[in-house]
């Protein structure tokens, strides 16, 4: 089996001396194409150091991270802005849309980052806007909408360039329960393709059953993925 | 990206104020005491500059600047119309004379008293009658600022009589004479008049004007005349240069005005640094948005210098905006000496660019060092 994404023995240090904190500790974890994989545990466990080093943000001390093939681990700095750039989504805990844009422009963004022009790349944003039930919303800047609305907007400027790897920080954090459960089924809807891998941090533990798959963190390692199966088997048996 | 860059910038409109305000005051600062400074220095060779059919001017050996007359011999005149290359010369007077009203209002003139025959050494430009008119019966021409502060409010009007030491003088023309570094009322009068006006007695010449003959250069005339007569000869443009230099180092206003400009510039860096840096600091996120997203560095750099730069160009553009309407509305009436020369405005631009960059350096240097994973913290 080809893993879209595969880590081994990827260990991060931050700071040095009595100050150092090590987020990563030899982790080791397979991310399988066309599915959701949920990453959780408690804080500080190095869920977001990981996904970070996933996608292309930081480089870890030692190990290797391949994501589609590419070892993302050795990469240079442009290399990773590009390989960002093509192959990576974002979508973030506290959205971070640039207030001063509308919504189809800042859905647009990846596209805009990417070289398209303002007029293409604002098309393509529409029509994953009008997807995503926002068509009445389409010129409205980011404070004229609601948390809800906001995230949806955060999903398709994620999604609008058709990456490989779509990279969730705590995506429900920000909603309230309805918003949360819809934003996630918006995003298995939309995201999770044969070949697209979703890969969401979360400490919400009502959307778990969006997962394919559920990583537990802790201490800096990964020390259990469970299946689909197993995680409604556990949810019935509780 | 450069539209979504100018999107950010004037989105959050009471920081996009306060930086357009910084840089427009201290731009202001530097324009306006820039102009002032320059303004004055070229006051003190007012003289000088308006007599511009003039390439030559020789006066006593010792004389430092234009103002530090020494009467040279009559004779003189003959000497220097000698001199290889020289196609005319003629005598100017300069003194200051007292004036005063039919009504009691005492001011002190600077008299130029310029050669009978050919009248050279006046000013071209008149506002009521002619050079000519300077022949008429003890007839003189006066500045019209002169004019304004001795009938203040009062409309022009030609044949006013007043006394220049006790003898009558008949206005006969109103000149737009350059303003005096002194403030001095400015008269001119034909030679043979002016120094019968004059206390200091007759027969003083206080400068001889000169032009080169076709084919000699003023510099090469002069160097003659001062090798064949002893006395100081210069071109009109060392002279002018000889006068400002005078003031530039024995009296206090390069400083004074230097450190203004000084403190504008600080002033603009303190200021636009410190906003664009709070400015920056709000936006890190959507930065690091952008380039967790794959902006790259150098990107993000020409986004930020594209907001640095519109930021100066606009509170620049304002700025030469009011000095310029400020130096035409102070020039309209007393106020003279206003100078915004497209130098100065130039000059105005380079600074306004050092601040800028000076101002932006913390701010780059913030985005560069970026880690896009900010964005992942809560």
């Amino acid at each position: 089996m080809e893993f879209a994404i595969s880590c081994r023995d990827v260990f991060k240090t931050f700071g040095t001396g009595e100050r150092a904190a090590r987020a990563l500790r030899g982790v080791s974890l397979d991310v399988r194409p066309g599915e959701m994989t949920l990453l959780v545990g408690p804080s500080g466990c190095g869920k977001t150091t990981l996904i970070s080093a996933i996608a292309a943000m930081l480089t870890p001390d030692s190990g290797a991270i391949e994501v589609f093939g590419q070892n993302v681990a050795k990469m240079s700095i442009g290399a990773r802005t590009m390989f960002r750039r093509r192959t990576v989504g974002f979508v973030f805990q506290q959205f971070n849309l640039l207030p001063a844009l509308t919504a189809t422009e800042n859905a647009s963004l990846p596209l805009r980052i990417a070289g398209r022009s303002a007029a293409e790349a604002n098309r393509a944003a529409a029509i994953l806007l009008e997807r995503l039930g926002l068509a009445d919303h389409l010129d409205r800047y980011p404070d004229q909408l609601s948390g809800g609305q906001q995230q949806r907007v955060a999903i398709a400027r994620g999604l609008v360039h058709a990456p490989r790897l779509l990279v969730c920080d705590e995506p429900t954090a920000s909603l309230d329960a309805a918003n949360g459960q819809a934003a996630m089924a918006i995003m298995r809807e939309t995201a999770v393709q044969a070949d697209r891998t979703v890969i969401v941090v979360t400490h919400d533990d009502r959307i778990y059953h969006f997962a394919d798959r559920i990583a537990h963190m802790d201490d800096g390692r990964v020390i259990d993925v469970v299946a689909q199966e197993r995680v409604q088997h556990q949810e019935h048996a509780a | 990206m450069g539209v979504i860059a100018l999107r950010m910038l004037f989105g959050d409109r009471a920081k996009y104020l306060g930086l357009i305000f910084g840089v427009a005051f201290s731009t202001l600062l530097i324009a306006q005491q820039g102009g002032l400074f320059v303004g004055l220095m070229l006051r003190t060779a007012a003289v000088i500059a308006d007599a511009q059919e003039v390439d030559i001017w020789v006066m006593d050996p010792q004389a430092r600047y234009l103002d530090t007359v020494r009467a040279m011999r009559p004779t003189e005149l003959p000497r220097v119309r000698g001199v290889d290359g020289v196609a005319w010369a003629v005598p100017l007077y300069k003194a200051t004379v007292p004036l005063k009203t039919l009504d009691g209002r005492i001011e002190n003139t600077m008299m130029l008293g310029v050669d009978d025959a050919t009248l050279i050494g006046a000013t071209s430009r008149f506002v009521m009658g002619t050079l000519e008119d300077l022949r008429k019966p003890d007839g003189i021409a006066i500045d019209r600022a002169g004019y304004q502060r001795l009938w203040p409010g009062e409309p022009l009007r030609l044949g006013r009589e007043l006394e220049l030491n006790d003898s009558r003088a008949v206005i006969v023309a109103i000149t737009d004479a350059s303003a005096a570094f002194t403030a001095n009322i400015i008269m001119y009068a034909p030679f043979s008049r002016a120094t019968a006006y004059s206390p200091q007695g007759r027969n003083s010449v206080s400068f001889i004007l000169a032009r080169a003959a076709a084919g000699h250069t003023p510099d090469a005339v002069a160097a003659a005349i001062s090798a064949q007569t002893g006395l100081q000869a210069l071109s009109a443009a060392n002279f002018r240069w000889k006068t400002i230099k005078f003031f530039l180092q024995n009296t206090g206003i390069p400083i004074s005005f230097g450190v203004v400009i000084v403190l504008g510039v600080v002033v603009g860096v303190a200021i636009v640094g410190l906003t664009f840096n709070i400015f920056v600091a709000e936006n890190l996120r959507q930065y690091g948005a952008l380039k967790a997203m794959g902006l790259s560095n150098l990107s993000l750099v020409g986004l930020v210098m594209l907001q640095a730069t519109v930021v100066g160009a606009v509170g620049y553009g304002i700025v030469l905006g009011i000095a310029a309407m400020f130096f035409r509305f102070a020039t309209q009436g007393e106020l003279r000496g206003f100078y915004l020369p497209w130098w100065i405005a130039a000059g105005v631009a380079g600074l306004t660019l050092l601040i800028m960059l000076l101002a932006t350096v913390g701010s780059l240097r913030r985005v560069v060092v970026l880690d896009p994973a900010i964005v992942f913290r809560s």
